[in-house]
């Protein structure tokens, strides 16, 4: 075990706390309880527990191995393979914001690209160098609009058909300050997830409205007049929105949001069984002060030459101390270099050409499944960008099993979250999904119907 | 150092100039040269607000610290230093004129009585720097 002390530190430490051995410092503990016999098998050496890790992660099945409908918030899009070989790179190889600007330009201008490529995106003024994911830079965009409320305003709105587990994440952050209140998402049924009923509920105690775009059902809807209504009150709006989608739709900025945030993952980033992901966090100009993270920004150096340097850090935690807005300054560094050489390969109209694949190669899935004796899609009139949600003659657990002796990961089961949706399947469709894969899954739905 | 005569100072580091049931809010000379370069003012009050003696008037960020200005009395915000939005750095060159941060009705102007004249303050700075 290494410890950084000296046995002569040690000495002094136990003498100013008044105790002769570290043995000591553990009385309190029953002495049956100091080193219990813990139940662990027999030491294996590195190659056998080489094999045996092996064995144990070759039970998981991935997306290499089926052919996958499901998304609700993590999508399977391809990665060109340039973009491992730059972040492997020794030089970029750190998930943290380097504070050294004279060691670190390199990094810190991939972060100042990244920023500048979700601005973009999103049409808002500023992004910040990135949270966690897309649960957390939501759960931040709810704790600025407090902040920058002073806490005055005590009501965060979120659309019911925010990802549910986006709406946990915010509850998990609101829930240390005073008299904030998370609704807007209670009730079941149809009308609980219109947009105009949650339009309803803006008053002007609220401080954010958050909705999601397209919303967690696939389904793309004209927040114009939501905005609109929120602002009259006084209100904040967040888009919680997916990057591949703004390819080819009006991005949060066009509609006047003051916070667009979502999970970078689909920019490059492995699906990786959960993580790690990428928080997009863009604002307009006039919260940056209250902007939680980091925030690069580029100068000129002593010579005149461009640089980039950490800016506005009085805004942080470890300056404005409890003042500041989060106390969380971590970034998702190598994530946010990763969407940043995905962004760089893909150019402008790749970028498009993706997103046209996945509304393409949706539809026509959607229209398939849709034809199918049995199923018939949830939402027929209303525009959606890569996702879609189907009623189906059977639970949905039901088909995913039948689904997988085909190899194929089926849709997200809808009824989990809403008891309302039994038997409503949420499938995704990629640009990695081909024709044939679609036909395959048609007929294999078509199969466990009549099954 | 400056602290001009007819001021009244708080141990914390705030000004107040009293006219009748009128007070002007500022930062000292002292505190903004401990501050260094201000890089931004948050004010924490609207007009027309009721405020509590110990409040908090604003938030001063500087390079190395952000710092609380609080209020001395009770009472209601007249005004507000619009100016320090755009130029946070009156408050390091002109700290007893242009850099004032809020102007208010006083409830009672008694509650200030605690409050230090020119002198005191100097020599309350001259102990702390020791």
């Amino acid at each position: 075990m290494f410890t950084p002390h000296t046995p002569q530190e040690i000495e002094e430490m136990l003498q100013a706390v008044g105790v002769k051995s570290i043995e000591d410092l553990f009385q309190k503990v029953p002495e049956k309880h100091r080193f219990p016999e813990l139940d662990l098998p027999e030491a294996l050496t590195e190659m056998e527990i080489a094999e045996e890790l092996k064995q144990i992660s070759s039970a998981n099945a991935s997306v290499d191995d089926f052919i996958s409908f499901l998304g609700a918030g993590a999508y399977n899009h391809y990665i060109p393979a340039a973009v491992d070989m730059i972040l492997r790179r020794g030089e970029f190889y750190t998930a943290y914001t380097p504070y050294q600007p004279e060691v670190s330009q390199g990094t810190l201008q991939a972060v100042f690209e990244f920023q500048s490529l979700m601005t973009e995106l999103s049409g808002m003024d500023v992004s910040n160098a990135s949270h966690y994911d897309g649960a957390t830079a939501a759960a931040e965009a709810a704790n600025l609009a407090y902040h920058f409320f002073r806490g005055k305003r005590k009501k965060v709105l979120i659309s019911k058909t925010v990802n549910p587990q986006y709406r946990q994440t915010i509850r998990t952050y609101m829930q240390g300050l005073d008299d904030v209140f998370v609704t807007g998402d209670e009730g079941t049924g149809p009308d609980t997830w219109k947009v105009a009923q949650l339009t309803e509920m803006i008053d002007n105690d609220t401080a954010i409205v958050m909705v999601q775009y397209p919303d967690f059902f696939g389904r793309i809807y004209d927040y114009t007049k939501l905005v609109n209504i929120a602002h009259e009150q006084g209100a904040l709006v967040c888009f919680i929105f997916n990057p591949t989608a703004m390819g080819l739709l009006k991005p949060p900025g066009a509609f006047d949001a003051d916070i667009a945030v979502g999970d970078g993952q689909p920019l490059g980033i492995p699906l990786s069984f959960g993580g790690p992901y990428l928080g997009i966090f863009t604002i307009k100009d006039k919260y940056v002060r209250k902007l939680a993270g980091r925030l690069v920004g580029e100068t000129v150096d002593e010579e005149g030459q461009r640089a980039y340097v950490l800016t506005l850090t009085a805004r942080e935690q470890h300056i404005r101390r409890e003042k500041s807005t989060s106390n969380i300054c971590t970034n998702q560094g190598l994530m946010a270099l990763a969407a940043t050489v995905y962004l760089s390969l893909l150019g402008k109209q790749g970028f498009k050409q993706v997103a046209n694949l996945c509304y393409q190669k949706a539809h026509y899935a959607a229209q398939r499944i849709g034809d199918l004796e049995g199923y018939e899609l949830a939402f027929p009139d209303t525009p959606f960008f890569h996702e879609f949600v189907i009623k189906t003659p059977r639970p949905v657990n039901e088909i995913n099993l039948h689904l997988q002796n085909h190899w194929i990961l089926g849709g997200y089961d809808l009824s989990q979250d809403y008891p309302e949706l039994k038997n409503h399947m949420l499938v995704a469709v990629t640009e990695k999904i081909s024709k044939l894969d679609i036909d395959d899954f048609v007929a294999a739905l078509e199969e466990v119907a009549h099954d | 150092m400056k602290t001009p005569e007819g001021l009244k100072y708080a141990k914390t580091d705030e000004w107040v100039k009293v006219d009748g049931d009128l007070a002007t809010i500022g930062i000292t000379d002292f505190a903004q040269d401990q501050l260094s370069d201000v890089v931004y003012v948050e004010i924490m009050v609207d007009e027309d607000d009721s405020v509590d003696q110990g409040d908090t008037v604003a938030t001063i960020e500087s390079v190395k610290a952000a710092a609380d200005v609080n209020f001395p009395a009770s009472g209601t915000i007249l005004e507000i230093n619009e100016d320090l939005a755009d130029e946070p750095e009156l408050l390091n060159s002109d700290p007893y004129e242009a850099g004032w941060i809020v102007k208010m009705k006083l409830d009672d102007p008694s509650e200030l009585e605690d409050l230090m004249d020119a002198a005191a303050y100097e020599a309350f700075n001259e102990e702390r720097e020791g």
